[in-house]
């Protein structure tokens, strides 16, 4: 059983503010860290599970600039075996199919059984690459998966689908196959030192899009559906009041309010 | 203005919120509004759509009875071609970015997800998305094309009353490929623990904010104290620190108590869907950028770890008083 997996290093912004940078087509990422997209770390771990209970190999792809070896060695520390980093200029201000015109090039000179992705980016949370890229290479896809089950000697899958209200739905779908990976389908392991040295040696295959055969219209804005025009910060309703002070002094007010209302 | 079509989303024999409030938002766009109800004998459903449409497409075949995002890719390819609309309207939901992506690849034509504005430019649609958990909002420049294809975020547009009387017309279905290679099998409903909290008149939920499940008793301290139940944001349930069925937001319960005191949630839109209807709702939230403080009644900008302890201390006084 052969696996793809395609990872993206994005910037944590789950508790930091963001701003808007001078092009109003970006965000100042000079105060943000950077990691693995958090759907793509279960993805990682995922794959890595099934080639441990059923054997084959684990290749490790991510569209990005240098930076992205972090993320990929990070990958590799935890038991993939190859990378390959996909870099081009060209490659820039591409949306989902984009993306997945790139990946979807990159996996055909790989063996596979299982592409796997995120579902989702934490960054622009389109959620369209798995489905996508299915679409593209022509195979059964499924995306939101909170669960695997391999059947038939690899060649099939039964895949749990996360739908709205924790509700799951089940299907059965023939390999080869994309699956987009929902975050806490299983859980992600931390890296081995061990690993971790063994993957600071691992060669990481560069791509270019020539190398891949894209024409520049399948690349970047060229080729994607859509192009971000402009950021604005999101029109909030009417703000929380929002009670100042101290901690001691806030949690003062709080508890009176709460005891106001009479919820305490 | 040419037709705006609008896929219908139903399940286990409801119709979907998301369909009667992309109808009732694609009527305020122009054009004619057109209704694709795919399904097995859901006349019921054509009935409903016709209310807020000018015209429902009704495909009656066993092979809709359960949802099986082939089958409604390769009859909206179909329904596409034929009726050459404008703009495709799905609904950005656990089934339509299931198929969505696939159908815009397949017919060429661009997509937008998870859209909560819409403006238009002539016949050309120009969608806002959020991005970054909902942090900014991003307007959109699609490519040039004959037909456009949205997904629309839940809760989008409100869901007009019935308005219309369309004209229901059955069609055949036009799908006559092997979808062999993916079926549905069942759906499996979410386990059931030992607090409901839809029940619960109380909440105190729990964020990423609280970095370590070691760090979880300051706040169980404080909801023992006011009677309340934990619940939890996404985060905190992927990371097994709370069962699934304290989860609250799209993909876990919808709760509606008196009090939602948030610690550490952020407030992303499917974690917010879930606790809105709180009567009243409270944020303790290091980022004052946190999207929580805009729906929130009182909010605290602050670390969590000073401020939940002082609060269960001044809480205690009082009751004690």
């Amino acid at each position: 059983m052969n696996m793809v997996v395609c990872v993206k290093r994005v910037p944590d912004t789950s508790e930091s503010e963001v701003h808007i940078d001078g092009s109003g087509k970006g965000i100042d990422t000079s105060r943000l860290s950077f990691g693995i997209n958090e759907c793509d770390n279960y993805a990682v771990e995922e794959a890595i599970q099934k080639k441990e209970a059923l054997g084959g190999n684990v290749t490790v792809i991510s569209l990005g600039d240098k930076q992205s070896d972090e993320v990929i060695r990070m990958a590799l520390a935890k038991g993939g075996d190859d990378a390959i980093r996909l870099e081009d200029e060209a490659f820039a201000g591409s949306d989902a199919v984009a993306v997945a015109k790139a990946l979807a090039a990159a996996v055909k000179d790989v063996e596979w059984d299982i592409v796997f992705t995120g579902a989702l980016t934490d960054d622009d949370g389109y959620a369209a690459v798995p489905v996508a890229l299915g679409e593209i290479l022509g195979v059964p896809f499924a995306t939101y998966v909170k669960k695997l089950e391999v059947m038939d000697d690899g060649k099939k899958v039964k895949v749990g689908r996360e739908l709205e209200g924790g509700l799951m739905e089940m299907v059965e779908m023939t390999t080869p196959c994309v699956l987009g990976i929902q975050t806490g389908i299983n859980e992600p392991r931390y890296a081995s030192f061990k690993g971790i040295k063994q993957a600071a040696r691992k060669e990481i295959t560069i791509k270019s899009a020539s190398d891949l055969g894209l024409d520049a219209s399948d690349c970047g804005e060229a080729g994607s559906w859509a192009a971000l025009e402009q950021f604005t910060p999101p029109v909030v309703g009417e703000m929380a009041e929002i009670l100042e002070g101290e901690p001691d002094e806030t949690a003062g007010k709080l508890a009176g309010i709460l005891k106001e209302k009479g919820l305490v | 203005m040419k037709d705006i079509l609008v896929l219908m989303e139903h399940r286990q024999g409801a119709m979907r919120d998301v369909s009667l409030e992309m109808l009732s938002g694609a009527a305020k766009l122009g054009g004619t509004v057109v209704a694709v109800l795919l399904g097995k004998d859901v006349d019921a459903f054509a009935d409903k759509a016709a209310g807020l449409a000018d015209k429902v497409i009704y495909v009656n075949d066993a092979m809709f009875e359960n949802y099986n995002s082939r089958a409604y890719q390769k009859a909206l390819e179909a329904l596409i071609a034929e009726n050459g609309p404008g703009l495709v309207l799905i609904g950005n939901t656990a089934q339509g970015v299931d198929m969505a992506p696939a159908l815009a690849v397949s017919t060429g034509f661009p997509l937008v997800t998870d859209v909560t504005a819409i403006e238009m430019d002539g016949d050309k649609p120009k969608p806002t998305r959020t991005f970054y958990g909902g942090k900014l909002n991003a307007h959109m420049n699609m490519k040039d094309a004959d037909t456009y294809i949205l997904t629309i975020r839940e809760a989008t547009f409100p869901a007009d009353d019935p308005s219309k009387s369309g004209e229901i017309v059955k069609t055949d279905n036009p799908v006559s490929d092997d979808l062999s290679y993916r079926q549905f099998v069942e759906y499996v409903e979410p386990e059931v623990g030992d607090v409901d909290i839809t029940q619960s008149s109380l909440l105190v939920g729990v964020g990423r904010g609280i970095r370590e499940d070691k760090n979880l008793p300051i706040v169980e301290e404080l909801a023992k104290l006011l009677g309340a139940d934990l619940a939890a944001s996404r985060a905190v349930v992927d990371a097994g620190w709370l069962p699934s069925d304290r989860q609250v937001g799209i993909s876990g319960k919808t709760v509606k108590p008196k009090l939602y005191l948030a610690v550490g949630i952020s407030g992303a839109f499917q974690h917010v869907t879930g606790m809105k209807g709180a009567d009243v709702i409270v944020a303790i939230n290091k980022d004052p950028d946190a999207p929580i403080f805009g729906i929130a009644d009182y909010g605290i900008v602050d670390d969590l770890f000073k401020v939940v302890p002082k609060l269960t201390e001044k809480v205690k006084e009082l009751k004690g008083a």
